[in-house]
């Protein structure tokens, strides 16, 4: 009897020992972001099908949900993403931004799923960065990326870390419904043509490496598949305007470094492209500068620069692109108050023919799980030829109020 | 040697930093022997990682809150900093923000930045030692490891260590960052007799004007030997802000290497 009660008591404190383990593993986090976004546009549309709505309301919701065990060493990763736009119809659209299980092991990190990648030191055009497609319909930037399926390793070692991408399901890019605004007054098809018989199932590959030298932040990469980018091609003699994206192969190897020194940030991209005609060069150099709290207050003031060229073939044989020879100016300003306000200004002109892309990015935190962006897009003295005539009269102030749950 | 000589002899070495301090010279050389000292008792601490949270309040007293964690790696070389990763937990929108840091003496720290939202690892300037740390009374540079031969050290006197600990004696030490931009001309530190750990730390501006108060409470210590603080009251008497760090409990050689604190690794941090 006394032995029973002390092996039910052992047991018990065996339990109540194994217990917190047990409630703590998998660790499971879940959280909410909820996105309400105005989208003001001043002027008439300027091409005939686009609806006239000087307001666009939408919405957007992101849930993360993690769950880690084995002290962190796993971890599956689920980030859907949904908005819902109440005047572009492609921009209602849902995505899994992530959807992935990472293992720490010994000595490599291996992530299987969809994941997001980024590659990169510059802040007015990102060449190297292309594991993720664009979600174009997001902005005009085209930083918003769709989850990209994926397996990734990653080795860390003294010679610096490699990684090596096996992407084998393509991820076609997203553009705005054509009576919506900000979609050049075309439609792009949704059956996208493709210059590989698998279509969006060949298996993309890439490699990289990254190291820090002293004062130098270096990578090299290399990236055989399937362009992010698409040509549009019109195929459809009746209609001009509707347009078929296609996708070529290409082998790009791509550069970029960052030498910090003082308050002087100076970056480099470069990147060799074949596959989009002849094989051309493009890059983009500069530097940002950084005057820390100015006038003796908490604020610092930036000044970046950035030069933007491209060589790619403009006869069709390559999508075409606005940095061909352009110039990005802006400043940043870092308020480092409570609220972490910052607005980032900055324009980029076109060097031949003097079209300016003017925008405005700023942010506030209201409270602890408020937050407040503004952004404002202008195209102005768009030259007819430029690309950014289409969008001449799509200039936009769009406000998002963020509520994390 | 004989033997008893040889003991004699290592026993001199271990008493030698508290003969020096009781022998020294100049204030100059009493002021560094104590931050010697300091340094010395703190060594072999390996790792730790550390649970923090930051109150942030104003002169109108409206207050907000950071979560954040502290990862170290003691570099024991003494002519190399150490290593630490903040990552911020609250508030929600930069919910896993990390920071990256590889402390220097003299020259400027590396810094990196990981910004999840873009999932990119940004290499940043660390010329902002002075600029405040996610907008709190902390300057970047009150929170980075505490190397010796960033300071030239002066001893000023002793005296009772003052409300942070009431019942102890103190050396009090002015210390000038021989490191560059930093927002101080000096500070000036109580550090107690007994542990050789700072209780308060008085800040002095660039026009040499009291700037901030630091108090350091509760210190705890860990396995027998490393002495930490588990709050932090860092006042700014210009203009009437305060923020209060707290530490939950320490663990320490928790198994962490030079590897985890490379910027390629920044990205798997949680």
């Amino acid at each position: 009897m006394i032995s029973g009660v002390r092996i039910a008591a052992a047991g018990l404190c065996l339990a109540a020992g194994a217990l917190p383990a047990l409630a703590k593993e998998p660790n499971i986090e879940t959280s909410l972001e909820l996105g309400m976004e105005l989208r003001v546009f001043p002027n008439d549309p300027a091409l005939g099908p686009q609806r006239d709505r000087a307001v666009s309301p939408s919405f957007y919701l992101e849930p993360e949900i993690t769950a880690d065990w084995n002290g962190g060493v796993d971890r599956l990763t689920l980030v859907p993403y949904a908005r819902v736009d109440r005047d572009d119809d492609s921009r209602t659209h849902v995505d899994l931004r992530e959807a992935n299980w990472l293992h720490i092991g010994d000595g490599y990190d291996l992530v299987i799923g969809a994941d997001k990648v980024f590659w990169g030191v510059t802040e007015s055009r990102h060449l190297v960065d292309i594991v993720n497609q664009s979600d174009g319909v997001e902005d005009v930037d085209l930083e918003d990326k769709l989850g990209q399926p994926m397996v990734q390793l990653a080795v860390p070692s003294d010679l610096g870390t490699f990684s090596f991408f096996v992407m084998p399901y393509f991820r076609e890019r997203t553009f705005p419904d054509a009576d919506a605004r900000l979609s050049s007054g075309v439609r792009v098809d949704d059956d996208a043509q493709y210059d590989s018989d698998a279509e969006e199932f060949h298996p993309d590959l890439a490699v990289r490496w990254s190291q820090v030298i002293g004062d130098f932040d270096v990578g090299l990469s290399h990236f055989h598949g399937t362009s992010r980018e698409p040509r549009l091609l019109a195929l459809d003699p009746a209609n001009p305007s509707n347009l078929t994206p296609y996708y070529d192969q290409i082998d790009q190897t791509g550069l970029d470094l960052q030498y910090t020194t003082d308050a002087w940030l100076w970056k480099l991209e470069a990147i060799g492209r074949g596959g989009h005609g002849d094989y051309f060069p493009a890059a983009v150099a500069g530097f940002e500068y950084t005057l820390f709290g100015i006038r003796g207050s908490d604020m610092d003031l930036g000044f970046l620069a950035e030069y933007q060229y491209d060589g790619r073939d403009e006869d069709g044989s390559a999508p075409g692109t606005l940095a061909n020879n352009d110039t990005f100016v802006g400043t940043r300003l870092t308020f480092n108050d409570v609220d972490d306000t910052s607005i980032l200004a900055g324009a980029v002109v076109d060097n031949e023919d003097g079209s300016t892309l003017l925008s405005l990015e700023a942010e506030r935190r209201i409270g602890d799980a408020w937050k407040v962006e503004a952004v404002a897009r202008f195209f102005l003295n768009a030259d007819s030829e430029n690309g950014l005539t289409a969008l001449e009269r799509d200039d936009f102030v769009s406000l998002t109020l963020i509520r994390y749950f | 040697m004989g033997k008893l000589q040889r003991i004699l002899a290592l026993a001199v070495l271990a008493i030698s930093p508290v003969l020096q301090s009781a022998y020294a010279e100049t204030p100059q050389e009493k002021g560094r022997a104590i931050a010697e000292e300091t340094d010395r008792r703190d060594l072999g601490w390996g790792d730790s990682d550390v649970v923090m949270s930051m109150i942030l309040r104003n002169a109108e007293g409206e207050s907000s809150v950071r979560e954040l964690r502290l990862r170290s790696l003691e570099v024991p070389e003494r002519g190399v900093g150490d290593k630490s990763i903040t990552v911020f937990d609250k508030p929600r929108d930069i919910e896993g923000t990390a920071f990256l840091s590889h402390t220097k003496i003299l020259d400027p720290d590396d810094q990196w930045l990981y910004l999840p939202a873009l999932k990119r690892v940004k290499r940043i300037s660390s010329k902002n030692k002075s600029g405040p740390f996610v907008g709190s009374e902390f300057a970047y540079e009150d929170l980075v490891s505490q190397e010796v031969d960033r300071y030239d050290y002066t001893w000023l006197r002793d005296e009772n260590c003052g409300e942070a600990a009431p019942t102890m004696e103190c050396f009090v030490v002015e210390r000038t960052p021989l490191y560059e931009h930093s927002g101080y001309t000096k500070q000036v530190s109580w550090v107690d007799k007994q542990d050789y750990q700072p209780r308060k730390t008085e800040f002095y501006d660039r026009k040499d004007a009291l700037l901030k108060t630091l108090l350091q409470l509760d210190y705890k210590q860990y396995q027998g030997q490393y002495w930490r603080t588990h709050r932090m009251d860092m006042t700014n008497h210009q203009t009437g802000k305060s923020t209060t760090l707290t530490f939950e409990d320490y663990s320490f050689k928790v198994g962490l290497s030079e590897g985890d604190f490379e910027k390629n690794r920044l990205k798997r941090v949680r």
